[in-house]
């Protein structure tokens, strides 16, 4: 009951007009013709065994390599040769002969399956002479354009490298002048520091004076106000009115506490009431301003003038040098107003206003400050320079460091980004930066990945880029993007995927990767038969 | 997913986050009252006494009451003898305050009976006939019990551990009602429980013989109410329990067994293990993520019903009850519960062992049925006829899928399909997660990632492949979607306890849920997979329901609400029975939309006793670990025990990244497995199976064509199992239930009875240690044809692209060695016939063909199924069906004869008369004979002789 195929078939093949005819078994390609003698007994192609030749192509494998069935299903390991006169020739696996799905364009592997196929060679090739030819046109002009981005990154390395070389021998120049500078900032800071401690020392001590003088003052008011029958002596009755001053914080100020207060004595004259003074004067109330809380002592260290410590100061230095003039010359508005204070200053006391604010320098102890700071400020700039000028110069040899490629081609991209929106996201491609995706319609960005390598195939490393350690997924690994580079005339990603979780997949076209024309031959069909 | 993933789908997914099951997330027996209520009753003598004056008898049944001699509460025990050695053994409330729950839809039809006679009566017994072989069914009066014998073997003892429970309904005591209804003696009794401080038991016992004379019309005695049995919490979650308690337990005990399967879905070994000291095995369909491995925790599914097995006899307990059910088992010597009257005419050796199995669910009524046996293909059967057979897939469903969640878009679905084909690895199917739908709106389409479906499947469809999309249960609440506007428009959603739509979150956000146990719902949902009504379907789509346990991420255990309503029926009743009627719904559908002529392919997560009727299963959300791959194989062969046929696990792992090794060694194993589909989380690389280079492409090329070939093998295996109930994939006790060697064997197993698979499931394994069962028989090797003897261990050293299987010999198996892109395109191929000579030199085999898809075979008879036998060196092909016709391109391209002698010369002979000589090869040194095409047609009468 098996259907018995026909163990030849003729095959028409057109080409160019040409009609030829060759007879051969289904299956088998040209240029193995020679091995199908007809009513020869055949041998498989490996060798193994000899087969009447009435049993190549009858539906039954015979050959452990498949050859005596080239135009049937029955081998596992067979295959099947489409001439497909018009497109490409190709080998199919046996398996799919007359399975009902038309493979070869030419219909020829459907000859026993009911599948309705049409010949669609003729379409194929010409539409893929149409896609050759364009691509050979956006090769050639690509290249074109690669040969210009070629010289223009030459041109560009070559400027780098000599603005490196430039600012190295700048570079030099400035470590000696801020090296110079540091010695005048120092040899000027020594006769400062000296002249201010000076100063500073002389006002403690007339702080100490004056303090005294005014306690002095106010024992005797007190005094005065204690003493209110005015006979000379405060007496333990005349001491109770103050409550105040009660040692045990119990609201009363009882005649016992009053007189241990009073050394235990009736009634103390100006004099012994000096030592009376000494252990009320902290709690007393003056009766003339009964308001106001007692002043808390300031110590003497807390010195209001403005520190200005220009190794760490963070604003800027024209800014400090104006408020620093400011500060010297009126002092007391300065801390009058907080608002205007650096953090750094304590909040005065307004109290003590009078009291603690510091005499200005005397002419020659402000002369050596102006020469000081002039040399401070002479040194700080000289060593930003130098700093700039370093970040200059690592900035221009990161770049020289990238690989750009074997003629450097690809460093037109550097410091560039090329944007994708699709229905969802804004895609963004920063070459040998970063990856990151946006949200259209608002939302924070994703870092897709920052550059890491050049990973195409071994033969050609430059048709990949690879871009790493990007946001964490969520119970995953951290983005990555992988950047596939076509050969176009325009610098333009032109699709972007996710092809796996958190895997990243970017198509971008560029001419730095158009490869040089190598033939003008346009036809697809290399090794077409016929 | 892209980069900024869905907010709500973040949040879900951390709901439910963890590196392994959150265990917390689901009740042990001590944290669901009534199985704690239950447990802590410990055997001994039952309260419950058979009431024999009240018997009736009829034809098919006889009907006792039971009285409950605690609380005066009587109960209605109906006894069936069925037809094909089945007792049906029911217990329900004489009189309950409501109707209780009984599981409709389960059974295919009420089941046929057979006559009862009383073969005795005296004041404390009743001694039933149950047909040949001295099968009689004895009823115990005080206390009570039943037990099943025959001659004088005690088969199964029913209550013999005195542990039957049933709590009755009852009104709730701080209601008005009850107050005005209480008696002076039932306050009384009230009273004296809450003054008691006695335990419970103690009272039992003590309350005993007080009322042994007492009035059996006596009022029912109220019982304290104890924690749980009116309102429950479990984490945040709080069941109202509007109806009280009214959970049930039933004892059965088993002499001489120790050997008990089923009740999955479990992932744990084949054989039960003893529960005391651990939780009982849990059915109560459930979504666990990430779920752990060796223990009784419920899972997706769950089918109540277990197989016991002894070198005497095979018997199942079916216990039909849809609610939550926990099952303990012991082992126990058989002395124990032998007492009473069963002595005088029963033999049994106290040493003797003993298995007891106690089975305690939430609601519902105690029905069970008692399936005889003896044999293990008699329970099959038994079961079958109670819930019928395997569905019959289309033969495509047999070949191999290729999922993912996700495939991406339209783009990502034809790169796939062409990477199968660049790499000629077959697949028929390619399949979609829930990323497809628009928003997880199920029948729709993401309009930008598939804006053309037709297109897509057009394209599949000429390379004659199917998709199969997802189709989840939970229906996204939003005005905008016409499936949500329909159901809420209709009444459909199941209900909160307070009457408004149940919802609940899940994929889509806040979800509702269709009740799939009232009919006119799944007629309509049926009817949505209509062409013009699921907009971009076509017929080579089929369906996937996922998530129908039903999962909600807020409900308690990821789960409806048990006070949920379905009409007037709580969740809690129909709880196990949701996910198959969503099947059934889906299934019915896709047969609709086909005006009847097509089979249907659904695939389910969740399921019950009948769901072999609907389609497959799957294992659920496994992970990439061999752990999980080891499993698959109990997982699947406990299903296998209990009907369903058609399982599967995610090849790979759905969870985490299998290493090349596990990948390739679960490809080989999954291609020896009834649903061979490999899936993967949205959150692994991508699996493809020729991304891992092309040594392991061509390992798991080489897995896939064994399967392929092998398919007219699992057809009719398939066929098989729809006609008869007997299981495609079977432990190997099932063939050899006499070698008690193969009681435990879970490493291996038969497909059909004709080969052994044992797959390679250990990391860097060197070779693997199979059973040969079968003393007296032989086995070959279906890769080298080398013989072995049956009845040993043998060591198989393996490579990475072993596969251990071996033929039976006596057996014929027939395959198509053309394996092409998909089993479509291999429908008219010849077959090849691999005839395995058993050591008396003859062998059997049957060939089953039809058209592969429609439902033909069965309304018109459209098939050829074909004996084929060796035997005195006569090959012959007969037909099965002599009344079926179908006509098939289909040829015998080759037979092969293993394990026999040179013969001189081989004749064909055909229907006409006619005879030919027919070429053929010997290799003598693997004793294997080739004949070279006979070129018959496979539908033909032929004998092949050999001189």
């Amino acid at each position: 009951m098996t259907c018995i195929h026909l163990l030849m078939t003729l095959v028409f093949a057109v080409s160019l007009g040409t009609a030829v005819e060759i007879q051969r078994p289904r299956g088998v390609p040209l240029s193995k013709k020679a091995f199908y003698e007809e009513n020869k007994p055949f041998t498989c192609l490996d060798g193994s065994r000899t087969i009447p030749f009435d049993r190549v192509n009858d539906d039954y494998c015979d050959c452990k390599d498949g050859s005596d069935e080239p135009g049937t299903a029955a081998c596992p390991n067979g295959s099947f040769h489409c001439t497909n006169a018009g497109f490409r020739p190709t080998f199919i696996p046996s398996s799919r002969i007359n399975d009902g799905i038309c493979d070869c364009c030419d219909t020829t592997d459907e000859y026993n399956s009911g599948a309705k196929c049409e010949n669609t060679c003729k379409e194929l090739g010409r539409k893929e002479r149409e896609v050759l030819q364009k691509m050979a046109e956006i090769t050639k002009e690509g290249f074109l354009l690669k040969q210009q981005l070629i010289e223009e990154a030459k041109k560009g390395r070559q400027e780098k490298q000599d603005k490196v070389t430039d600012m190295q021998e700048n570079k030099k120049q400035l470590e000696e002048k801020v090296e110079a500078l540091r010695t005048v900032k120092e040899t000027a800071e020594q006769p400062e520091k000296e002249a201010k401690e000076r100063h500073l020392k002389a006002w403690e001590e007339q702080k100490a004076a004056i303090r005294l003088e005014k306690d002095k003052a106010k024992m005797a008011e007190a005094f005065l106000e204690l003493d209110d029958n005015a006979d000379g002596f405060v007496s333990v009755s005349e001491l109770q009115t103050h409550a105040e001053l009660d040692p045990d914080a119990d609201g009363t100020l009882t005649e016992t506490e009053a007189q241990g207060l009073m050394g235990g004595t009736e009634q103390v004259d100006t004099s012994t009431f000096e030592s009376v003074w000494a252990s009320i004067k902290d709690k007393y109330h003056s009766e003339s301003q009964p308001e106001e809380p007692a002043p808390v002592e300031t110590s003497p260290d807390e010195v209001k003038e403005p520190v200005v410590d220009n190794e760490s100061e963070p604003y800027p230095e024209e800014d400090i040098s104006e408020e620093e003039d400011e500060d010297d010359d009126d002092e007391d508005d300065y801390h009058e107003d907080d608002d205007k204070a650096p953090p750094t200053v304590r909040t005065p006391e307004k109290s003590q206003d009078d009291e603690e604010a510091m005499p200005p320098y005397d002419v020659d102890t402000q002369a050596l400050i102006d020469a000081a700071q002039k040399a401070r400020d002479d040194f700080e700039e000289a060593e930003k320079a130098l700093r700039e000028m370093d970040d200059q110069i690592g900035n221009i040899e990161k770049e020289l460091s990238f690989d750009f490629g074997p003629n450097a081609e690809f460093t037109y991209l550097y410091s560039q980004c090329y944007e994708l929106t699709t229905s969802e996201y804004i895609y963004r491609l920063c070459p040998f930066n970063r990856v990151s995706q946006k949200p259209k319609y608002g939302g924070s960005e994703t870092n897709l990945g920052s550059w890491g390598s050049w990973s195409g195939p071994e033969n050609n490393k430059y048709l990949v880029m690879k871009y790493e350690h990007g946001t964490g997924c969520w119970q995953g690994p951290s983005r990555s993007t992988t950047v596939k580079l076509t050969c176009g005339k325009e610098t333009v990603v032109t699709s972007t995927s996710e092809p796996s979780r958190c895997e990243y997949l970017m198509e971008f076209t560029t001419p730095a990767v158009c490869q040089e024309p190598n033939n003008t031959d346009l036809s697809p069909h290399g090794h077409e038969e016929l | 997913m892209a980069a900024s993933c869905d907010s709500l789908v973040l949040i879900l997914l951390v709901c439910l986050s963890a590196q392994a099951v959150d265990r917390s997330n689901f009740k042990t027996c001590d944290q669901s009252a009534f199985c704690k209520r239950q447990r802590e009753l410990k055997p001994g003598q039952s309260p419950y006494r058979a009431l024999l004056d009240t018997l009736e008898l009829s034809d098919s049944r006889i009907t006792l009451q039971l009285i409950n001699d605690n609380n005066k509460v009587r109960l209605l025990l109906e006894l069936y003898r069925l037809q094909g050695n089945m007792t049906r053994v029911k217990i329900n409330e004489l009189k309950p305050i409501k109707p209780r729950y009984e599981v409709p839809d389960v059974l295919i039809s009420d089941p046929l009976t057979e006559a009862l006679s009383v073969v005795s009566q005296d004041e404390n017994s009743l001694v039933l006939s149950l047909g040949g072989k001295e099968q009689r069914l004895i009823v115990s009066a005080q206390p009570f019990r039943l037990d099943i014998v025959e001659g004088p073997q005690v088969l199964m003892s029913l209550n013999s551990r005195g542990l039957l429970a049933f709590e009755h309904l009852r009104a709730r005591k701080d209601t008005i009602s009850h107050k005005i209804s209480s008696t002076v003696g039932s306050m009384w009794d009230s009273l004296k429980n809450i003054f008691s401080s006695k335990s419970e038991s103690e009272e039992v016992t003590g309350q005993e013989n007080a009322e042994k004379q007492s009035d059996e019309d006596e009022q029912i005695r109220e019982e304290e109410d104890k924690p749980g049995m009116w309102e429950e919490t479990f984490k945040s979650h709080s069941d109202s329990k509007p109806n009280g308690p009214s959970s049930i337990s039933l004892d059965f005990s088993l002499p001489g067994v120790e050997h008990v399967y089923g009740i999955p879905e479990h992932a744990d070994t084949l054989k039960l293990k003893n529960t005391d000291g651990s939780d009982p095995y849990r059915l109560y369909n459930l979504d666990v993520f990430q779920y752990e491995l060796h223990n009784p925790m419920a899972l997706y599914g769950a089918v109540p019903v277990l197989i016991s097995h002894s070198t005497d006899r095979t018997m199942g307990i079916f216990w039909l009850n849809a609610a939550e059910t926990w099952v303990d088992i012991s082992s126990n010597t058989a002395g124990k519960t032998m007492f009473g009257k069963m002595l005088d005419f029963v033999k049994v050796s106290s040493e003797a062992p003993q298995t007891d199995v106690r089975w305690i669910s939430e609601s519902g009524i105690i029905d069970v049925f008692i399936m005889l046996g003896p044999k293990p293909t008699d329970v099959f059967t038994q079961y079958a006829s109670l819930t019928g057979t395997q569905s019959f897939p289309p033969l495509s469903a047999l070949a191999y899928h290729q999922c993912r969640w996700n495939y991406n878009d339209q783009e990502d679905v034809k790169a796939v399909d062409q990477g199968f084909d660049e790499h000629d690895i077959p697949y028929d199917f390619i399949w979609l997660d829930i990323e497809h739908a628009d928003g997880k709106r199920y029948f729709t389409w993401d309009p930008s990632k598939f804006p053309q479906p037709k297109d897509m499947l057009q394209g599949l469809m000429d390379k004659r492949r199917k998709l199969v999309a997802i189709v989840d249960p939970h229906i996204r609440v939003d005005s905008g979607y016409r499936i949500h506007n329909e159901i809420r428009s209709k009444n459909f959603y199941v209900k909160n306890k307070d009457g408004g739509d149940y919802e609940g979150w899940c994929w889509p956000g806040n979800s509702g849920y269709p009740d799939f146990t009232n009919p006119e719902m799944r007629a309509w949902w049926a009817s949505m997979f209509a062409y013009d009504q699921y907009e971009g379907s076509m017929a080579n789509q089929y369906i996937w329901n996922d998530m129908n346990e039903p999962s909600v991420f807020n409900g308690p255990e990821v789960t409806m609400h048990k006070d949920a309503l379905h009409g007037v029926w709580e969740h809690r009743e129909v709880h196990n029975l949701y996910g198959l009627y969503v099947q059934k719904a889906t299934a019915d559908g896709l047969i609709q939309r086909s005006g009847g002529v097509e089979r249907p392919f659904v695939l389910t997560r969740a399921f019950f006793a009948g769901s072999q009727r609907y389609g497959a299963v799957w294992t659920g959300d496994n992970a990439a670990e061999w752990g999980h791959l080891k499993m698959s194989i109990p997982m699947c062969l406990s299903l296998g025990l209990v009907g369903i046929s058609f399982c599967g696990a995610d090849v790979g792992g759905f969870f985490k990244h299998p290493s090349e090794e596990l990948l390739v060694r679960w490809y080989q194993a999954g291609a020896y497995q009834p649903f061979f589909r490999a899936h993967a989380h949205i959150d692994t690389p991508r699996r493809e199976p020729w991304l891992f280079g092309p040594e392991n492409t061509a390992l798991i090329r080489e897995a896939v064509r064994q399967r392929y070939a092998l398919l007219p093998y699992w057809y009719q295996l398939f066929y098989n199992a729809h006609r008869t109930g007997q299981p495609v994939m079977r432990p190997l006790w099932v063939e050899y239930p006499d070698n008690v060697a193969t009681f435990s064997i879970e490493d291996e197993y038969l497909i059909g009875k004709d080969l052994l698979v044992h797959p390679v499931t250990d990391e860097g394994a060197s070779g693997v240690t199979a059973y040969l069962p079968g003393k007296g028989e032989v086995w070959y090797d279906v890769h080298t044809f080398q013989k072995h003897d049956g009845d040993q261990n043998l060591y198989i050293p393996v490579t990475m692209n072993s596969i251990p299987v071996f033929q039976r010999g006596g057996s014929i198996i027939c395959r198509k060695d053309r394996v092409r892109r998909s089993s479509s395109c291999m429908e008219n191929d010849p077959y090849s016939l691999y005839v395995a000579l058993s050591s008396q030199g003859s062998a059997e085999g049957e060939l089953y063909i039809d058209d592969f898809h429609t439902f033909n075979f069965e309304k018109s008879k459209q098939f050829v199924h074909r004996q084929l036998s060796f035997s005195d060196n006569i090959l012959s092909s007969r037909n099965l069906s002599p009344d079926s016709q179908f006509s098939t391109g289909s040829w015998i391209e080759k037979i092969v004869i293993i394990g026999g002698s040179q013969p001189s010369s081989v004749t064909l002979k055909t229907e006409d008369g006619t005879e030919s000589t027919l070429e053929f090869e010997f290799d003598s040194t693997r004793a294997v004979l080739t004949l070279r095409k006979p070129a018959v047609n496979a539908a033909a009468d032929w004998t092949v002789l050999l001189r």
